[in-house]
């Protein structure tokens, strides 16, 4: 892959709302049994408008930025190759059903493994007032010909 | 609600949490209509074949979003859950008929007293088999 990405920035994603039943569709999927995962009174009672993501949830606007870096035409990724090797989320706040996320990806480093690449993709995620909610930081190793 | 644990009362290495988690194909179809990943090796045996691998495959984030879970669970509000990452090791083959037990034991790895930040190192297993390393979710208590 194009060792030229390391540094690149993207353009931030269109507006993701995050919806009241899909985080509860998504909590129910991890098996969270929370009940501020999944009803709003037991959420506005612990203090948030509305039900509470799980902290790994916001993969689903993750997934945006990677499909701008799998597209990007430079970056010689090839999707079929891609094995997911770490992750982490960083937060300042949980998200929350009805925020307004934007995400913008920073490939913040790229590395060469004999016939392996591996790359880190940060997406830093904000919320309508712009204000940081969570980092989500991939790293992708892409495997090569032995 | 019951109130968040309390900082002064935890010393590494207490376990906190446990438990097994039974997953089967349809708990995969599921994750993937939740997340959007739709990737085919995740609920094709085919495709998972014609790609080299052992059979179908647990999401890596389906593993890590139920991993953490249990955690959850003992502080009370996910919302405590600051930070919170892991290492994909080995991958969770699912049998369509048998599906896959996956086991979670959550352990105090430090205590950070200045910001009342406790780690919390999840050991996650397949059987004998580690298939998390480094997973580790950070809570901030009171």
């Amino acid at each position: 892959m194009n060792p030229e990405l390391q540094g690149r920035v993207f353009p931030p994603t269109e507006p993701y709302l995050v919806g009241r039943e899909k985080v509860r569709e998504f909590a129910r999927a991890v098996f969270a049994t929370n009940a501020i995962n999944l009803d709003p009174e037991a959420a506005r009672a612990a203090g948030y408008d509305d039900v509470v993501a799980p902290p790994t949830f916001a993969v689903v606007v993750q997934e945006h930025t990677l499909a701008q870096l799998l597209a990007e035409p430079d970056a010689g990724i090839d999707f079929a190759r891609v094995v997911h090797g770490d992750q982490r989320f960083t937060s300042t706040r949980p998200i929350v059903a009805g925020d307004l996320l934007t995400a913008t990806l920073t490939v913040s480093s790229v590395k060469t493994l004999g016939p392996h690449s591996m790359v880190t993709a940060e997406s830093s995620i904000t919320d309508a007032a712009g204000t940081h909610v969570v980092t989500a930081i991939s790293t992708l190793v892409v495997r090569g010909d032995e | 609600m019951a109130a968040a644990p309390a900082f002064d009362g935890l010393a590494v290495g207490d376990i906190v949490a446990e438990h097994s988690f039974a997953l089967t194909r349809d708990s995969l179809v599921r994750y993937a209509g939740a997340s959007g990943d739709f990737n085919a090796i995740h609920y094709r045996d085919d495709v998972a074949r014609e790609v080299g691998l052992p059979g179908v495959l647990a999401h890596g984030m389906l593993t890590m979003g139920f991993a953490v879970q249990p955690v959850v669970d003992w502080v009370g509000d996910p919302g405590r859950v600051a930070d919170y990452q892991v290492r994909f090791t080995r991958p969770v083959v699912v049998d369509p008929q048998l599906g896959a037990v996956v086991s979670v034991i959550a352990k105090v790895g430090q205590l950070d007293a200045d910001t009342r930040v406790a780690r919390i190192d999840l050991t996650v297993k397949v059987g004998d088999e580690t298939v998390l390393g480094k997973a580790q979710a950070r809570v901030s208590l009171d």
